[in-house]
C-alpha cells in the first residue's frame, strides 16, 4: 500500500490523467493482457455486462492469497486485500480475453457466486473455497471439491503450514 | 427438504454426508429446476413441465461408481441417482488423487517447476509443461529461439498423438472392444518411443523448460518421426475397418451423451467435446501460440455432440497432427535449442571448467534459481483435452507466489451429469470414456 502511494506521489502526471476504464470499471495492463478490477459489489452487474458483450465463458477461477506480497501493482483507487478472486473470460466471436481481479477482505471473506450466469464456474468456486476458504454466496453446493469433509483448514492460504502435517486418514487419530 | 423426510440408512451412514444427492422427490423443487434452467437452458414452460413430472421416491436408488471402478479411467467417483437402468441425476465426486501440487509448485523454482507439472496431465505430459514455461517466459518478457519453438510443437503434436491413441484404446476397452486396447497401446508405444529418444523419459518428460527446452533433438531424430508417420496411417485404417464400420460400435455411441454448443460454452468445457458440437474453436488456430500459424491444419468439428462425434474428432485430429509433424520436419530450422540469457539458461558444460562467471551463473541458477519480475500472467494452449492454462503471480522471487493450473479435464468433469442425464448405466461408461478425463490433472 506504502509503496502504491509513494509511486503515485513521485510521478503527478499519472494521477492527474483519467484512468484507462473497459465497461466502467478500472483497467490495467499485464504483460498486454488486459486486467479489470471491479469492487465485490459490481462484479455481477459487470459479468451480467460482459456477458451480454459476447463474452460466453469463464475460462478460470481462482483465489491468490496476497498474505505474504504487499508490493504487487494496483490502480490507485483500489484497496488492496489479503485475497483476490481472479476470475478469465473468453469471447470467441472477438478472439478477446479479459482476467478480473477482485479484492476480498480476510475479515469478511465472503464473493458473490457467479453461477446463476455462468454454471461452470461452480466446480471452480467450489475448489477456491476449498483452498482459501473464501464463501461464495448463492452457490448450490458449496462444499469441499479437493479435500477430505473432514479436513481443517484451507490448504493454499499462506499461513497454512506446509510440510509438516502428515497424511490424514480419514478415521486415524488426528497427528495434528 | 422438510426435516421430517427419512433419508436411505446408506446415505446416513457416510461420514460425507454433505457430499451425498438426495433422491429427487426429496430436493426441493425449486432447486431443481435452478439447476435445470440455470445450465440446460429450459424455457419457463419445460421447466413447469419438468416439475410436474415427480418420480416417487422409492423407485429411486442412488449408487456409487467408483472410485476403483475401471472405467472411470483412474479414481473418479460418480454418485449416480438411478430409476430402474436410467440414469437420473449423478454428481463427480474427486479428490482422491489430490496431492496439493499448486502448493508445491510454490515451493519450487521456476527451474523445477516443470517436473511438478508435468505429473498433472500424466497422459500429456508435454502440454503442462509448455503452459508453464510460456507463462514464465511471458513473465520474464523474453523469446525463445526458432528451433527451440518448432521443437515444442513437433514434440507436443506427438504427445497430442499418442495421448488420442490412449484415448482409442481405453475406448475401446470401456465398450467391450477389447481387442482395440491392445492395438491402441501398441501404437502409443511406438509414439512414446520416440518421445523416449528426444527427452530420455517415456512420460512426465520435464523437457520442455523456460527458456526454451532440455536438449536439442538427438542425431537421427528424423527417422524416428518418418517410422512413426510410415507406420500410423496404416495402423489408423484398421481402426476404421474395426471400429467406424462396425455396427455394434457405433450403436453404442452414436446418440449417446449428446450435448449441445449453448451448454458447452456455459459449463466452460473446451476441446474435443466443444468441437463435438459443431462449435469451431481450436485455440492453435484460433489464439495461435509458438507458430502454429505458419502451420496448415484443419480443426475438425462434429455435428451432432454425441459419444461417437468426440471419438471421431479425436481419431482426425490424429491425422491433423502427423500433418503438422511433418511440416516441422520440413520446417525445423537450425539455432539454438534455448535462449542464450545467461540469467536463466545454465551454461554448456564444458565452460564450467574454464570459466568462473560460468560456474557462478551454474550455481547460482542451481541453487537460488532465476529471478522472475514482479507481476502476473495467464497463458493457455490446446491440449488433447481442452484449453489448458497455467495463471502464475509472481513477487519477484526465484519461486512462484501463486501458481494456478486451468486444467481442462476439470472443468470437463462438470458436463458428465448433463451428458448423462436420462441415458442407461451401460451408456455412461461409454459417456466418461468420450470425455477422456485424466484424474490426475483434475485433482492435481
Amino acid at each position: 500500500m506504502t509503496d502504491i502511494d509513494a509511486q503515485s506521489g513521485e510521478a503527478d502526471t499519472p494521477a492527474e490523467i483519467a484512468p484507462e476504464t473497459l465497461f466502467d470499471t478500472l483497467l490495467t495492463r499485464s504483460h498486454e493482457q488486459l486486467v479489470l478490477h471491479p469492487t465485490r459489489e459490481s462484479y455481477s452487474a459487470l459479468l451480467a455486462t460482459l456477458h451480454a458483450a459476447g463474452y460466453h465463458s469463464v475460462i478460470d477461477l481462482c483465489g491468490v492469497d496476497y498474505l505474504t506480497n504487499d508490493s504487487r501493482q494496483l490502480p490507485v483507487d483500489i484497496e488492496p486485500e489479503r485475497f483476490e478472486v481472479v476470475v478469465n473470460l473468453i469471447n470467441h466471436r472477438e478472439r478477446a480475453r479479459l482476467r478480473l481481479r477482485v479484492q476480498v477482505p480476510e475479515t469478511d471473506a465472503v464473493f458473490p457466486s457467479a453461477f446463476n450466469l455462468y454454471p461452470g464456474t461452480e466446480a471452480m468456486e467450489r475448489e477456491a473455497f476449498d483452498m482459501f476458504g473464501i464463501t461464495f454466496e448463492g452457490h448450490p453446493d458449496l462444499t469441499r471439491i479437493l479435500m477430505p469433509e473432514d479436513w481443517i483448514g484451507h490448504p493454499l492460504r499462506k499461513d497454512y503450514d506446509s510440510g509438516r502435517i502428515p497424511v490424514q486418514f480419514k478415521g486415524a487419530p488426528a497427528n495434528r | 427438504m422438510t426435516a421430517t423426510h427419512e433419508l436411505p440408512t446408506n446415505v446416513n451412514q457416510t461420514s460425507e454426508g454433505g457430499q451425498e444427492l438426495t433422491s429427487a422427490g426429496v430436493v426441493a423443487a425449486g432447486e431443481r429446476l435452478r439447476e435445470l434452467g440455470a445450465v440446460l437452458r429450459l424455457s419457463e414452460n419445460d421447466a413447469l413441465v419438468a416439475e410436474r413430472q415427480q418420480v416417487p421416491d422409492d423407485e429411486t436408488m442412488i449408487i456409487n461408481m467408483g472410485p476403483q471402478h475401471p472405467s472411470t479411467h483412474g479414481v473418479l467417483r460418480l454418485m449416480l441417482e438411478l430409476q430402474g437402468e436410467t440414469v437420473l441425476r449423478c454428481k463427480p465426486i474427486i479428490g482422491y488423487l489430490h496431492t496439493g501440487m499448486e502448493r508445491t509448485g510454490e515451493e519450487l523454482t521456476y527451474l523445477q517447476g516443470p517436473t511438478n507439472v508435468t505429473r498433472m496431465d500424466y497422459a500429456a505430459p508435454l502440454f503442462t509443461e509448455l503452459a508453464f514455461s510460456l507463462t514464465v517466459e511471458k513473465l520474464l518478457d523474453i523469446e525463445v529461439p526458432e528451433r527451440a519453438i518448432w521443437i515444442r510443437m513437433l514434440m507436443t503434436e506427438m504427445n497430442r498423438i499418442s495421448s488420442h491413441l490412449l484415448f482409442m484404446a481405453t475406448n475401446g476397452m470401456d465398450l467391450g472392444a477389447v481387442s482395440m486396447m491392445l492395438y491402441g497401446w501398441r501404437e502409443r508405444e511406438e509414439a512414446l518411443r520416440f518421445l523416449q529418444e528426444v527427452t530420455g523419459l517415456r512420460m512426465n518428460h520435464n523437457y520442455i523448460r523456460p527458456g526454451g527446452v532440455a536438449a536439442d533433438l538427438p542425431d537421427g531424430w528424423r527417422d524416428g518421426v518418418l517410422r512413426l508417420l510410415d507406420m500410423l496411417p496404416g495402423r489408423l485404417a484398421e481402426y476404421d475397418t474395426l471400429l467406424n464400420q462396425q455396427p455394434i460400435f457405433r450403436e453404442r455411441l452414436q446418440g449417446v451423451g449428446a450435448i449441445t454448443a449453448e451448454e458447452c460454452l456455459a459449463l466452460g468445457v473446451t476441446g474435443p467435446i466443444l468441437r463435438s458440437t459443431g462449435y469451431d474453436w481450436d485455440l492453435r488456430r484460433d489464439m495461435p501460440y509458438l507458430a502454429f500459424d505458419q502451420v496448415d491444419f484443419d480443426v475438425v468439428v462434429g455435428s451432432y455432440g454425441d459419444c461417437f462425434d468426440r471419438y471421431a474428432i479425436r481419431l482426425a485430429e490424429i491425422h491433423e497432427s502427423m500433418k503438422i509433424v511433418r511440416q516441422c520436419l520440413e520446417k525445423m530450422p537450425k539455432g539454438d535449442y534455448r535462449i542464450q540469457d545467461k540469467k536463466v539458461t545454465p551454461p554448456p558444460r564444458a565452460r564450467i571448467d574454464e570459466s568462473m562467471e560460468a560456474l557462478i551463473h551454474h550455481f547460482k541458477i542451481f541453487t537460488e534459481g532465476f529471478k522472475v519480475p514482479e507481476g502476473e500472467a495467464y497463458v493457455s494452449i490446446e491440449s488433447p483435452r481442452g484449453e489448458l492454462g497455467c495463471y502464475i503471480v509472481s513477487d519477484g522471487s526465484s519461486k512462484p507466489y501463486r501458481m494456478h493450473v486451468r486444467a481442462p479435464s476439470f472443468v470437463n468433469l462438470q458436463s458428465l451429469p448433463h451428458l448423462m442425464h436420462g441415458s442407461l448405466v451401460a451408456d455412461a461408461v461409454a459417456i466418461i470414456s468420450s470425455v477422456d478425463p485424466i484424474l490426475g490433472e483434475v485433482d492435481r
